[in-house]
């Protein structure tokens, strides 16, 4: 059977949600405002409706609460998906999230396993007061325990959602909000079909002149700049990394032998970031392939700035054409 | 309609006390206490702006004669107008979000009018009108919603700590401040100082809050927690966050909780004054639920048609913190239409300035984004920012080419 929808990453999220709950009735849902409004993005929209209260659940106001309880309910044999309402709202959940739920699984040597989703809308762009426009990331990563997965388009939002809730590992599930209901990004999914499984790097676009690899938010920017290069006779291989812990390099580095130049690039400040990982390992691995070093394109190390000067902070198609003209120069 | 509260059964008061568990429905009825608020809800205002005598508290608003009420009314019919502007400009692109205070007024009125200047407020960010009690210029609000700036007033100077969004988080910081003011000696007598902290029904389910009461309660700090319980946390009830009336959650900690009418600017400023009364004296600190209804969406990227009934906005209008005391100057001769006019026009003219101001307000210069990052500077920023104009520049540049 098939069933064809052409779906945006916000509807994609909420019908790999809703198979996922169909399929498995220890899944739940729990966060602020998940239920009739169908959290802030509508990305839980109808579910509680269809499957009632306990099953989506709109919690008290208190991120540590939904983490811990999210614990429990894990050692009792559920599958709860957490949605954290924007990603600057995650750290009165931090302790959860890195004392608990990251280390359970190797403080009990595999005993209790701990098979929670935080769904974490993450990234500028959308021209909000603070802390809505935030890419932490990073700091999720550097927590042994954890699997942090992002997505940047419908397919994998469909899909990934759905593998995500199947693991029984945490996995903190970053989600690119500024393109939740972008029309562009509307794909076309057989959502009766076969899961497949995405967490793994994948390259989006072929190219021979330089590599940039992107997660998220940034994967757009980096095929938007890939598409401007060509203009100008530059061909860009641009990987979408899609699983940042823990991170699928092999494809990085077979680019970066192919093309000898890698720019990555990300909306996250710099300073002991993925993006250091990143230049650190393919450095290791590829040295001799490098016909420059690994350059990075990221937000700045700042806090996130008043929105009127995010389209400063965030890179943009022009500082990844820099950084590519920049490494040509070598 | 029954108003009756519902309160915990004592320790000591056996099985039956158990047996007499609330229905869903009582709870229900004891948290939102139907549309009165409950039995144990301070008054001295009706909805039909009535005076209600109190005993307990008449004497902390002996001093608003009708020239000092006239002034409240003014306060919060100047606030109402500006929040109603600011509104409007959201909607006209002038701002990315407003945050609407609109049937908050006589909360955050009676409570900042009670305030002195040497004692300090932390405001969550609904807070307009405390902030314009305050001596804010409400136009230094409106960096923050035109997301040209995080902040943007003298805090020391209107002692008004900077706006927090993430929710809880300030109450642990006025909880410190206040310990600051009592390690410091400044209370004990009439002349002590206090603070005020402000948050949601919602926040109160926040660690950080229930934290927040721990350290005020231990450390004896001169420290008000104001919660105004505008029913709803976006789209969750008050039932969502609670099951015991929020007012009577401070005897738990060990410090009163009182829960006041918060559509009665008369009662806010009352009670407000005898808790801070209290914290200056040393007796902090204290809890006050003010009981009022938020008239509209939570933000103006919220849509309440999805989760709220439209009776129940219909209720609450009729107890407009604003008309009662309209009602109560008019029918006691304390105001007459000329007195009410001139505030309405004061009230446009005071919007017409803030709209003016806005339309005008200028952008920040890029580098801004790596100003203050640290008070000692930062070698690595410092390179970051050199590069980043020198990219800028370029631009520039090439264009004159
Ligand atoms: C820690 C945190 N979690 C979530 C949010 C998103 N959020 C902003 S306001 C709000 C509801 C707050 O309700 P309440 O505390 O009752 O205050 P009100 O806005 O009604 O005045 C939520 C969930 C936030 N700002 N901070």
């Amino acid at each position: 059977m098939t069933d064809l929808q052409k779906l945006t990453i916000g509807k994609a999220l909420n019908l790999g949600l809703r198979r996922a709950m169909e399929e498995d009735p220890k899944v739940l849902i729990m966060g602020e405002d998940v239920g009739k409004l169908g959290g802030v993005f509508r990305i839980t929209d109808g579910l509680q409706k269809d499957f009632g209260e306990q099953r989506v659940l709109d919690t008290p106001l208190a991120e540590s609460g939904i983490i811990g309880t999210a614990v429990g309910l894990a050692v009792r044999g559920f599958r709860p998906v957490c949605e954290i309402q924007f990603e600057g709202f995650i750290f009165p959940g931090f302790d959860q999230i890195s004392s608990q739920l990251a280390k359970l699984h190797y403080r009990t040597q595999g005993k209790i396993k701990m098979p929670v989703v935080i769904r974490v809308p993450f990234g500028g762009g959308i021209g909000a007061v603070e802390h809505h426009s935030e890419s932490p990331e990073s700091l999720f990563a550097h927590i042994p325990g954890l699997k942090v997965v992002s997505i940047s388009n419908a397919v994998d939002a469909y899909w990934g959602i759905q593998e995500a809730i199947k693991s029984d590992d945490p996995i903190l599930f970053f989600e690119p909000k500024r393109l939740y209901h972008s029309g562009a990004l509307r794909a076309e999914i057989d959502v009766a079909g076969t899961p497949q499984r995405m967490f793994s790097s994948q390259v989006v676009r072929e190219g021979t002149t330089a590599t940039v690899v992107a997660y998220g938010p940034s994967v757009k920017v980096a095929l938007d700049a890939a598409a401007a290069a060509e203009d100008e006779g530059k061909s860009l291989e641009v990987i979408d990394l899609r699983t940042l812990s823990p991170l699928d390099l092999g494809p990085v580095f077979e680019s970066v032998r192919k093309t000898g130049r890698l720019i990555a690039l990300s909306e996250a400040p710099s300073e002991s970031s993925l993006t250091s990982e990143i230049a650190a390992r393919v450095q290791q691995e590829c040295f001799y392939s490098l016909e420059a070093p690994v350059l990075r394109v990221t937000g700045f190390d700042t806090p996130y700035p008043p929105a009127k000067l995010e389209e400063h902070y965030l890179p943009d198609l022009d500082r990844v054409l820099h950084a590519i003209d920049r490494s040509l120069a070598w | 309609m029954p108003s009756e509260q519902w309160t915990h059964p004592e320790p000591g008061d056996g099985p039956a006390a158990v047996a007499a568990q609330p229905s869903p429905e009582q709870v229900i009825a004891g948290l939102r206490a139907t549309s009165e608020g409950g039995a144990e809800l301070t008054q001295l205002l009706t909805p039909e702006g009535e005076r209600v005598p109190s005993p307990q508290f008449d004497k902390y608003v002996d001093d608003i004669d009708a020239e000092a009420l006239r002034g409240l009314y003014r306060d919060m019919v100047l606030v109402r107008r500006a929040d109603r502007e600011a509104n409007a400009m959201q909607r006209q692109g002038q701002l990315g979000i407003w945050v609407p205070l609109l049937g908050q007024e006589a909360a955050q009125i009676g409570s900042g009018r009670a305030l002195r200047a040497n004692d300090m407020a932390f405001p969550s960010y609904r807070e307009h009108g405390v902030a314009f009690a305050r001596g804010v210029d409400m136009k230094d609000l409106l960096g923050i919603f035109r997301c040209t700036d995080h902040s943007g007033w003298d805090y020391q100077r209107h002692g008004f700590h900077p706006y927090t969004i993430v929710i809880g988080n300030q109450v642990l910081n006025a909880a410190g401040y206040a310990m600051g003011q009592k390690f410091e000696g400044k209370v004990g007598d009439d002349d002590g100082e206090a603070t005020i902290c402000y948050f949601g029904d919602g926040a109160t389910s926040q660690g950080d809050v229930h934290e927040g009461f721990v350290w005020a309660a231990v450390y004896d700090a001169p420290l008000v927690f104001f919660c105004q319980n505008n029913q709803w946390a976006i789209s969750e009830p008050t039932e969502r966050q609670s099951r015991l009336p929020l007012y009577q959650r401070a005897r738990g900690y060990g410090f009163p909780g009182i829960r006041v009418d918060g559509n009665d600017v008369l009662a806010c400023l009352a009670v407000s004054r005898w808790a801070l009364d209290e914290c200056r004296h040393g007796n902090g600190p204290v809890l006050i639920e003010a009981f009022t209804y938020r008239m509209d969406a939570h933000t103006t990227t919220d849509d309440p048609t999805r989760y709220r009934l439209s009776d129940e906005l219909e209720e609450w209008k009729l107890k407009d913190p604003i008309e009662r005391v309209r009602a109560f100057l008019a029918r006691g001769g304390g105001a007459d239409q000329a007195f009410f006019d001139s505030v309405q026009e004061e009230a446009d003219a005071f919007a017409a300035d803030l709209r003016e101001y806005t339309f005008n307000m200028p952008e920040p210069p890029p580098d801004r984004i790596f100003s203050n990052v640290y008070a000692e500077g930062n070698p690595v920023l410092e390179s970051q920012r050199e590069e980043f104009l020198s990219y800028l520049d370029g631009f520039a540049s090439a264009g004159e080419h």
